[in-house]
């Protein structure tokens, strides 16, 4: 799914990342706890988040995130921000909670990290 | 290859620049084309234990060890120690507070991610003397990968 179909199934808004819409991802995790994605393979995945601080973007950095989508309406301090974009790391705000946010994406056949459905 | 050495400092709770330490880590491994699923496995254990100094300890130290045949990553700090290192490997303990998980961390993963992510892992931590943890990552037969 390209990051233009994402930001699209979540009525979003791309913060930062233009030049990456047509970037493919094909897994998908949620979690407020870094460790979580930490834990799982996330190369290359979409990261579902309800935190906004600056440790997202380095947990996004040290597991090869793809892209991460700030959910309910969440959108980070301007810092955040240009740290992703010195890092070409996309960034994506979604109107949507948590719930209806994967909900959408699992419907237009995202799987899991450990590509599960 | 000949042996290297590099140290990155970690200062405690200071929670906007933690996780410097291990990106410049990362960084250096990629600049030396290092195999990426490796780089992702050093990473992954210096973030976090460059986490549990940050929230626990007091000031600490990083240090890549570049082998012939391996790689050593160690973390060092002068902060309370861990009491109950059997305890702390159980994945899901933690003396984290509220704060730590507000930031995201603080969920009992971090020692179980580093012995995950290590091919080997060794704990030296005395009450109120500290901790070092020393993980060991092996390279493939005939040096590292590109």
């Amino acid at each position: 799914m390209k990051i233009s179909e994402i930001v699209d199934a979540l009525d979003a808004t791309l913060l930062f990342g233009d030049d990456k819409l047509d970037k493919d991802i094909t897994r998908c995790g949620a979690a407020d706890l870094m460790s979580d994605i930490l834990a799982a393979v996330s190369e290359d995945g979409l990261l579902l988040t309800g935190l906004t601080t600056i440790q997202v973007i380095r947990t996004a950095m040290v597991a090869g995130v793809g892209a991460v989508v700030f959910v309910r309406k969440k959108k980070p301090p301007q810092e955040v921000i240009d740290m992703a974009k010195a890092q070409g790391l996309p960034l994506i705000t979604s109107p949507y909670s948590m719930f209806v946010s994967c909900g959408r994406l699992h419907a237009c056949n995202l799987t899991g990290l450990d590509g599960r459905r | 290859m000949s042996k290297f050495k590099k140290s990155f400092h970690i200062k405690g709770r200071d929670f906007i620049r933690a996780g410097e330490a291990a990106i410049n880590i990362q960084n250096l491994l990629k600049s030396m084309d290092f195999d990426p699923r490796l780089i992702r496995r050093i990473a992954i254990c210096g973030y976090e234990s460059e986490m549990n100094v940050v929230m626990h300890g007091g000031d600490g130290t990083l240090s890549l060890e570049v082998d012939a045949d391996k790689l050593i990553l160690e973390i060092k700090d002068d902060g309370p120690g861990i009491e109950d290192i059997d305890l702390a490997m159980q994945a899901g303990y933690s003396t984290a507070n509220d704060n730590h998980r507000e930031m995201g961390f603080g969920a009992g993963m971090g020692l179980p991610n580093m012995k995950k992510n290590s091919d080997q892992i060794h704990i030296e931590s005395r009450k109120s003397r500290g901790t070092i943890v020393q993980m060991v990552f092996f390279l493939p037969v005939g040096g590292k990968t590109d």
